[in-house]
């Protein structure tokens, strides 16, 4: 039996691994030929059968062998990558993942999914017969791959077929338990050796020769119709402290003294090597070192100067290919220093940071009773750090919404086959952060958006024709960072919504009366009631009129909102606001009566005293601020506050989304770090409050709900303007 | 491990059993240039040699390149199937120049 913590280990990395399969897939299923999604895609199914084979996972294998096999004849160039292909290969990964998730939960597989993957393999066999049968008349011919090319060389080429591997080993290669010729040994798995050179030139003298450490070198003329990501795969092991180059068969001349001039051994012996490994002629090694004396007194310079003074490439070109090192070195960089964390850990810290602020606020108020200026100070310092400790403690929380993102071109390609419409997906924004847990929640509500608007959003091709419209629907998934909150929009460019329809149906479900005179947005998001749906025509995906009012509520859940514009012929924009994370605030806190209340620093835009202005004494509704309209709610009077009242009251400017509100308040105290706790089930009827925290003197202060006051402000508004 | 055998006077013989890799690469290499302290006509049995990896190799060169260095005579010789085969591998059989039975290059 396998130990189960290895198993999950295995699961999540396969899923992983077929996540980016899927992406390359649908890639590639747009006609994009890009050998290294190719290979993005081979490498994720090899990883996966090698890891099931380490499991003893033989079906697993054995499928993803046949998937392998067919990949790698579509590597080679042998078969092409149709959207057929393609097609059957998302098949293939849909298979797989339900293999993996068998072996997650360790059940039995399917007759019927047995069967499945077996018409898969037959299917995929297919293809590998038809090579076959090809292969007769089809002369191997090797495959020229020049990564990296440099343009406006204008050398000649050299006229070996082999590869030309030049080996460097680093010293630590023994005390890492690992042998050169164990490589060289795996070599001859990809292809035969025509001729190996042994270089000892590094070998220092008797007394300063560690025999532990590695001086050797190789040379090697290698026959292989493998590619060179196969072959540089060999040296995976080693290629972090080893000199490795490859060259290409047919490589240019110029490749070749770049490779001389990069090794370490002196031109000269390299070159004569280069002529015993019978990758050069030696008539060829008289250009390449003629034209290398010729710039004796240069060679210490960069290469790439060299190379640019010669002209052989431009300055931008060379800046491309360092840069583009660069990237790699990086992104190794990057892959090795990621750590998986178990979240429950992280949200323990987060708690814990959460603590510490309350008790940090508790202390900063006890030094400044005491009026000691010593401890204040330190207490600032401190605080300081904290609310640093806090801001990366949230920050690991956050992930970018790109990979959620990219989970819908599976989406969408699966809905416009269903639907038979034609539908490209845009995605913008996706490095946008936000918190891992909204991240998950919102996924649910986004795939019921998509579809909705695939469904009823976008018309048929025909139509779309008809009224002048490309034939191709767009959707639109974009997000960004606004007033403290996540946006997530969902933009189609179809036929928007319609207004009457809408109209008569909430009318027809006794929603709103005849005589409700409502705006366009009012009407829009009617949609969003229970039971609401326009569509005459029940589909698979939509239309059930249920679903909308399912994902308001799962994003009110969120402590977010959605909105939805629309233009008639134009198409229509879901809007979904979240709050960036669930923990702590920056929150703005102030006083009425004797309580204190908190308002999310993000939405205060400003504090202005009220007498100041023109007052309320015409409705009690509005305030004139500057000339603008400002619905304002008393929050002494909103929570029934006690104490006394003061002379100067201030009113709080809020904004959430468009709209802008005023709350008056007796004190205002300042900026305070806030620590989300959530109130219990009892207050759940309660919108203006979101939560509540522990002030640093014990005492408890209200976090105010800012869009739930305001729908409340807005509402009454509303009634009170019909009454 | 090496042992000696005192053959002639002017012929020192080494036989080298068992591993000759990174394992045992430490302590040859000073027993080996201890011996070539003693004598400048060294002669190296290799047909004792159960495995051999590259850092055995390393030190053979090493050894080899001393004893010219000194101006001393060093021969391998009856070297084991897996030492002939690595010889073959890294091409370097002509460096040593020792004779070499050719019999056992089907590996």
């Amino acid at each position: 039996m396998i130990p189960d913590e290895y198993l999950q280990t295995f699961v999540v990395e396969c899923s992983e691994l077929l996540e980016q399969m899927e992406e390359a897939l649908l890639t590639v299923e747009q006609a994009e030929h890009d050998p290294e999604i190719i290979n993005a895609i081979f490498r994720a199914a090899h990883t996966i059968k090698g890891s099931a084979g380490m499991f003893g996972l033989d079906p697993i294998v054995a499928f993803t062998h046949a998937a392998e096999s067919v990949l790698d004849r579509v590597r080679s160039g042998d078969v092409i990558m149709t959207s057929i292909l393609a097609a059957l290969f998302i098949e293939v990964h849909d298979h797989l993942s339900v293999m993996i998730n068998h072996v997650a939960t360790g059940s039995q597989v399917s007759l019927e999914t047995d069967n499945h993957g077996k018409s898969l393999i037959a299917q995929l066999a297919e293809y590998l017969s038809e090579i076959l049968a090809d292969q007769a008349n089809f002369t191997a011919e090797v495959p020229i791959i020049h990564q990296f090319r440099l343009e406006r060389e204008q050398s000649d080429v050299v006229g070996t077929d082999h590869w030309h591997l030049s080996l460097r080993f680093g010293p630590e290669v023994f005390r890492n338990g690992m042998d050169p010729f164990s490589f060289v040994r795996c070599l001859f798995s990809l292809g035969t050796i025509v001729q190996l050179v042994t270089l000892i030139d590094a070998i220092p003298v008797a007394e300063n020769m560690d025999p532990e450490c590695c001086y050797l070198g190789f040379e090697i003329s290698f026959n292989s119709t493998s590619d060179k990501l196969a072959i540089e795969s060999v040296f995976n092991f080693v290629r972090s402290d080893c000199l490795i180059r490859i060259l290409p068969p047919r490589s240019k001349v110029s490749e070749y003294q770049r490779l001389i001039l990069e090794l370490p051994e002196q031109d000269m012996r390299l070159g004569e090597i280069l002529v015993k490994c019978g990758t050069l002629t030696p008539k060829e090694l008289e250009n390449i070192l003629c034209f290398q004396s010729e710039q004796e007194d240069e060679i210490q310079r960069p290469i790439g100067e060299v190379l640019v003074e010669q002209q052989l490439v431009s300055p931008p070109v060379v800046e491309a290919a360092l840069e583009k090192q660069q990237q790699i070195k990086d992104h190794k960089k990057s892959e090795a220093s990621l750590i998986r964390v178990d979240a429950d850990k992280l949200d323990e810290l987060i708690n814990l940071v959460g603590e510490l602020i309350i008790a940090g606020a508790g202390t900063n108020l006890i030094a400044r009773r005491a009026k000691m200026a010593n401890l204040i100070e330190s207490t600032a310092t401190l605080s300081r750090l904290v609310e640093e400790v806090r801001d990366s403690a949230l920050a690991l929380r956050m992930v970018q919404i790109g990979g959620t993102f990219n989970r819908f071109q599976r989406v969408v390609r699966d809905v416009s086959k269903e639907l038979g419409k034609e539908v490209d997906l845009i995605i913008s924004g996706a490095e946008t952060e936000l918190d891992k847990t909204v991240v998950e929640k919102i996924g649910d509500p986004l795939t019921h958006l998509v579809r909705n608007s695939m469904d009823h959003g976008i018309e048929a091709a025909e139509l779309r024709l008809a009224l002048g419209k490309p034939a191709k629907g767009t959707l639109k998934l974009n997000a960004y960072h606004d007033a403290g909150s996540i946006v997530i929009e969902v933009i189609d460019d179809g036929g928007g919504l319609n207004k009457e329809k809408i109209l008569s149906k909430a009318i027809e479900l006794g929603l709103i009366t005849e005589t409700e005179n409502l705006t366009d947005k009012e009407i829009y998001s009617l949609i969003f009631e229970p039971g609401f749906s326009t569509v005459d025509a029940i589909s698979n995906l939509s239309g059930r009129g249920v679903g909308m009012d399912v994902v308001r509520r799962n994003i009110q859940a969120l402590r977010g909102t959605v909105d939805l514009d629309s233009v008639p012929g134009l198409g229509s924009t879901v809007r979904i606001r979240l709050p960036l994370t669930l923990a702590i605030i920056d929150g703005f806190m102030v006083g009425v009566g004797n309580a204190a209340y908190v308002i999310p620093l993000d939405m205060v835009v400003e504090c202005v005293e009220l007498s100041a202005w023109a007052s309320d004494e015409g409705d009690g509704q509005y305030l004139n601020l500057r000339g603008e309209v400002l619905p304002y709610r008393r929050l002494r009077d909103h929570f029934n506050a006690e104490g006394e009242t003061v002379q100067r009251e201030n009113v709080v400017v809020v904004r959430y989304g468009e709209h802008k509100a005023g709350l008056v308040v007796d004190k205002l105290m300042g900026e305070f770090q806030t620590v989300i706790k959530p109130l219990g089930k009892l207050f759940n009827g309660e919108k203006s409050i979101g939560g509540f925290t522990i002030l640093g003197s014990g005492e408890v202060a209200l976090i105010v709900d800012v869009p739930g006051l305001m729908s409340q402000v807005e509402h009454k508004g509303i009634t009170v303007a019909m009454a | 491990m090496a042992h000696m055998e005192n053959k002639k006077q002017q012929t020192q013989r080494i036989v080298i059993t068992g591993e000759l890799t990174i394992y045992t690469a430490l302590e040859l290499k000073d027993t080996l240039l201890a011996v070539l302290l003693t004598t400048n006509n060294l002669e190296i049995d290799l047909s004792e040699v159960s495995e051999i990896d590259a850092a055995g190799l390393q030190l053979l060169v090493m050894i080899k390149q001393h004893t010219a260095l000194l101006g001393k005579v060093l021969r391998f010789s009856g070297h084991s199937p897996v030492v002939v085969e690595l010889l073959n591998l890294s091409g370097l059989a002509g460096f040593f120049g020792d004779p070499l039975l050719m019999a056992h290059t089907s590996i």
